[in-house]
């Protein structure tokens, strides 16, 4: 198990490293940055200035290094537009996309394990055929038109939640809904999968021999060995909304730390996108590493050779 | 990572189930239809889709009070037919969706069926690849790049090319390792047939049926991906009329007359509703089983 544990965060801080890289050479793609912060009204002396006092100026290797050695310590540099350390910007924000990623996961685990169980304890059945349509409709849905339906009508017409802004658990309801959506399908799917699996191995006909209750069945034994996959992908899912949250902080005006992001894009806020990208995938890589490391603890066969 | 270890393939079941065929068939029919829009569409549909009538803003559609054959689906904001430029919108939508889907496509399968084929130091290589690409937050980094470099067609088309190809890669990788265990293979080994004839005429041949069905999952991913940025306002450029953008151009009208943004909205849900259809309903008929 240790040697597993070793090897799978030798993996993690490896991609984690990459994705450093990645996310410097992301706002280095555009070509001259000193350009895009000047503005399109900039004369040459203007770009010049600003090249030597962002320090655009020097080696892109440089440059580089100078981001790797401060980014491990935690320093993000300071956004061009707020005048504040990104770090805290960063610290300020984090918190609204958490708690929205939390809020779209349970959600989505309230519905999905469920309605993932029945659609399994009736295969085939019409319970299945609806639990597999609801699956295709959560796919096919474009979130934030669904966010703007859910507006109008929740919100506008028969005013039960807010529509914008973050105040109390209510203005979560709804943008914890639309990002659920996004998740629910895989997890319905998987649970329902993993259920008939499940249902229909050797231990489970044992407890039906035993005379065991079917709930006891259910929750005991189908649910628990189906559960590995679901939890791994579970915390997959919570790092893609993580990630994703940007379309629906934005539809909603959250200011979270996706919403931030979208606003650092629109003004060429380098430092801040840069820092967002990478705490975003540093956040996805360890809840991988931790469903991997779950998933070994629960199924000693996925530790390796 | 969990979700790189696909279970083994099944064998063939060759019984797809009536209904899922019926799925096949109706996404089928979907597609079709949009397809048609897109080619014959600006043909068939009077109005010119960039044309502006600012004492024509925001006409009711024909089934609401008000409104009239002249603009069926009524007009946006600027007085531009909203037919006219959702079936214009059904061509960009699909060509960016093919498009995507042949870039992200030939990347992917590359490296699935390099690592799968060799195995080893190469493996490892393709999977850390693969890992490095899941840890990106796909949307923001299609956004940043969008942000930085200006909005252009073409420029969505590369970045989600470029960003996309992480499911072929998982599902070629997998079906190469499976398939390049077969007795076949082993007997065009023997026989003296090159590797590469070996790659292109044993392996591709029977892995193209599972990166089919990824091909359609991703075009519909593709699709629903490039309304976002142009709702967010860093996709496809106005004027063109992306749906995404068009429900970002309806949304300070939303409050008022909804169905402005029903519209692109349905269209797009059912577009990308057809897709999965077909996509499940091809994974079906043609008698695979992967994880989903």
């Amino acid at each position: 198990m240790l040697t597993f544990l070793f090897r799978r965060l030798a993996v993690a801080i490896l991609v984690a490293m990459t994705v450093l890289t990645l996310s410097f050479m992301l706002t280095r793609v555009s070509g001259d940055l000193a350009i895009s912060i000047a503005g399109p009204n900039a004369t040459q002396a203007d770009v010049e200035a600003i090249r030597i006092a962002y320090g655009l100026d020097r080696p892109l290797v440089q440059q580089y290094l100078d981001w790797v050695q401060r980014a491990v310590r935690g320093d993000f540099g300071t956004s061009y537009f707020f005048r504040e350390r990104v770090a805290d910007l960063i610290a300020q924000r984090l918190p609204i996309t958490l708690t929205l990623g939390l809020v779209g996961l349970s959600i989505a685990l309230l519905v999905a394990i469920p309605l993932g169980t029945f659609a399994a304890v009736r295969e085939g059945r019409w319970v299945d055929r609806v639990v597999m349509l609801v699956a295709l409709v959560g796919q096919a849905m474009p979130s934030f038109w669904l966010g703007l339906l859910l507006m109008i009508e929740l919100g506008l017409r028969l005013q039960w939640l807010p529509i914008s802004g973050t105040g109390s658990w209510e203005h979560y309801v709804m943008p914890g809904i639309v990002l659920a959506f996004s998740a629910i399908p895989a997890l319905m799917r998987l649970t329902r999968s993993g259920m008939i699996e499940a249902l229909s191995s050797d231990y489970i006909r044992t407890a039906r021999a035993k005379g065991l209750s079917r709930l006891s069945i259910l929750g005991k034994h189908a649910l628990r060995n189906a559960a590995i996959p679901v939890v791994s992908i579970a915390a997959v899912q919570l790092g893609f909304m993580l990630g994703g949250s940007i379309v629906i902080e934005t539809v909603f005006a959250l200011h979270g730390v996706g919403f931030l992001a979208w606003e650092s894009i629109s003004k060429n806020d380098f430092p801040v996108v840069q820092a967002v990208v990478l705490v975003l995938a540093l956040i996805y890589i360890a809840l991988t590493l931790f469903a991997d490391l779950l998933n070994a603890a629960l199924d000693p066969r996925l530790r390796g050779p | 990572m969990s979700e790189l270890t696909a279970p083994p393939l099944a064998a063939s079941t060759g019984t797809a189930q009536p209904l899922r065929s019926f799925g096949f068939w109706l996404g089928a029919l979907i597609l079709g239809i949009v397809a048609f829009a897109a080619l014959f569409g600006p043909a068939l549909v009077p109005q010119d889709p960039f044309a502006q009538d600012l004492s024509q803003r925001l006409v009711v559609p024909v089934w609401m009070e008000g409104g009239s054959w002249a603009h069926p689906l009524g007009t946006d904001q600027l007085g531009r037919d909203y037919l006219a430029r959702l079936v214009y919108g059904a061509r960009i939508s699909l060509v960016i969706g093919l498009a995507t889907v042949i870039t992200s496509g030939l990347i992917g399968t590359v490296l699935g069926v390099l690592g799968g084929f060799f195995g080893g130091k190469v493996d490892d290589v393709v999977l850390f690849a693969i890992t490095c690409r899941l840890s990106i937050p796909v949307v923001l980094v299609a956004l940043a790049v969008v942000g930085l470099m200006g909005s252009s067609f073409t420029l969505v088309i590369l970045v989600l090319g470029l960003l996309l190809w992480d499911r072929f890669a998982v599902v070629a990788r997998a079906t190469t390792m499976q398939v390049r265990n077969l007795d076949y293979v082993s007997a065009a080994w023997c026989a003296g047939t090159s590797r590469t004839s070996i790659l292109c005429r044993e392996v591709l041949p029977n892995i193209a049926t599972h990166l089919a069905v990824v091909a359609t999952l991703e075009m519909a991913l593709a699709i629903l991906l490039e309304a976002a940025l142009s709702f967010l306002g860093l996709g496809v450029p106005p004027p063109l009329p992306s749906w995404g953008l068009m429900i970002a151009e309806a949304k300070d009208y939303m409050f008022f007359s909804p169905w402005v943004i029903m519209t692109p909205g349905l269209a797009l849900f059912v577009l990308v509703l057809g897709i999965n259809l077909l996509g499940d309903g091809l994974r079906d008929v043609l008698g695979t089983r992967d994880a989903r």
